[in-house]
């Protein structure tokens, strides 16, 4: 179940949102084919927004369970929410460029 | 080789700092007249470019499976051992054949009741340092990677719930695993554990590259030294094959005309990883022909050719690969440069596997 500050939606699993439509608790960004940080935590239900600031297209995912989710190519400059929803840890990579990577950490 | 040492990242990346630095020192190749707005802008030097491929000092273990000398042997045994197979016949080293730099030499490789496989054996050189396996990077480490070939029926064709017992009644590998994993013993866990860190100890050793890039004016011929100007510049190579090990890890459609769609089967939203393969390594690469995920490249001059044509047009086409309007000489120079990549590997010492009770009663799977 998401749970957002101000919205209240429909039960989904670890859905990406995308732009305005959530305000995000967290921001991530890429760039150099890195992320900014190695490590997150988070409360469930939170929304980290990963932003790239790179000169190149990522594709940022994870397959860890509870908090699958895949944004799909990313353009440079643009921006998108994912609510992490399950508590555990998350690894989340780009799936073009796999050394660039980190663990959020998801709290109850 | 190195083994068992266990630096930190922190040391390695300092004795990459300080090999840099003195490697900056020196003055070599060409250096652009022209001004640039930012030291990002200016194309590296030649000596700027070498300070990229310093060898690491130590192999990384993880900490979860960290190299003991016994558990590299058991898993050598277990990377001999045609019985981890459904047929008995196929061991992991069929195919990642020691003696063919750890591939098999050819387009595709076989598989069990030799089936024809879909993609060319890799070679598992250096693998300690890929952070994803597989052509289209579906394994996470090389303990997960272990049991696929090995369970896969194309391939090795074994029953993975059995396979536990099929070691454990062999006395010798009881014992190893006794040894090695004492609160474990035989489980698919430390069949695997045991094989990955078996692998990592398999490196590329140094070559006339490397004795280069540590200052030997004299180790490579003036021909490859143009070639890695060439492999720096002009010829993007290593826009991808970065590094010591030649790869940026990362998934690239190159342009290769066949219906293999790689790492698009897991991202097939994602119009760039449509047709994109992993970035292999280089090391020793004049000694495994052919070339490419479907070995459909015979040798190296026929690899050039292909960058030089710029590869099938279509949109997840890497931005990386164009036309690149090389003469014949600088193709020339390109495979002078990639011969230096051979290394003096240390040799395989062949393991005698512990021998089972009632070897006619073997299983073989049909």
């Amino acid at each position: 179940m998401l749970k957002f500050r101000n919205t209240v939606l429909p039960a989904l699993a670890g859905i990406a949102l995308a732009g305005p439509a959530v305000a995000a608790d967290y921001t991530v960004t890429q760039k150099n084919k890195q992320f900014d940080k190695a490590e997150l935590t988070v409360s469930a239900g939170d929304a980290v927004r990963f932003v790239n600031q790179d000169d190149h297209a990522h594709n940022v995912y994870s397959r860890s369970s509870g908090n699958t989710f895949d944004l799909g190519l990313q353009d440079p400059g643009t921006g998108e929410s994912v609510v992490f929803s399950t508590p555990g840890t998350v690894n989340v990579r780009c799936a073009i460029h796999p050394k660039m990577k980190m663990t959020v950490t998801v709290k109850p | 080789m190195t083994r068992g040492r266990l630096k930190t990242i922190a040391d390695i990346r300092f004795a990459l700092g300080a090999a840099a630095f003195l490697l900056s020192a020196a003055s070599v190749g060409p250096v652009p007249a022209k001004a640039y707005d930012t030291a990002a802008e200016r194309p590296k030097s030649r000596a700027e470019w070498k300070a990229e491929y310093v060898r690491p000092a130590t192999i990384p273990f993880p900490a979860d499976n960290p190299y003991t000398t016994e558990k590299a042997q058991l898993g050598q045994f277990l990377f001999f051992d045609p019985r981890l197979s459904g047929s008995n016949h196929i061991s992991c080293a069929t195919c990642h054949n020691p003696s063919m730099s750890w591939g098999d030499g050819l387009p595709t490789g076989f598989g069990h009741n030799m089936g024809r496989l879909g993609r060319r054996t890799p070679t598992i050189l250096n693998a300690a340092w890929l952070e994803l396996l597989m052509w289209d990077g579906r394994f996470e480490s090389l303990e997960e990677q272990a049991l696929g070939p090995m369970g896969a029926q194309a391939e090795m064709n074994q029953d993975l719930s059995l396979i536990e017992s099929e070691i454990a009644s062999i006395p010798g590998y009881r014992t190893m695993f006794n040894v090695v994993f004492p609160k474990e013993g035989v489980s698919l866990k430390t069949i695997a554990k045991a094989i990955a860190t078996y692998e990592r100890t398999v490196v590329s050793g140094l070559a006339p590259f490397d004795r280069w890039i540590a200052g030997d004016e004299n180790a490579i011929p003036v021909a490859a030294k143009r070639g890695f100007d060439l492999f720096s510049g002009k010829a993007k190579c290593a826009e991808c094959h970065s590094g010591w090990n030649m790869t940026d890890h990362s998934f690239h459609d190159i342009g290769l005309p066949d219906g293999d769609i790689g790492r698009g089967n897991a991202f097939p939203a994602n119009p760039k990883l449509q047709h994109a393969f992993k970035t292999p390594t280089l090391r020793n690469v004049a000694r495994r022909a052919p070339y490419m995920h479907n070995g459909s490249l015979p040798d190296l001059m026929a690899v050039i050719e292909h960058y030089d044509k710029g590869g099938v047009s279509r949109p997840s086409l890497s931005d990386e690969m164009q036309p690149l309007h090389l003469s014949e000489r600088e193709k020339q120079d390109l495979v002078a440069f990639l011969e230096t990549l051979d290394g003096e590997d240390e040799p395989t010492v062949m393991p005698r596997l512990p021998v089972g009770p009632g070897i006619a009663q073997l299983r073989t799977a049909d």
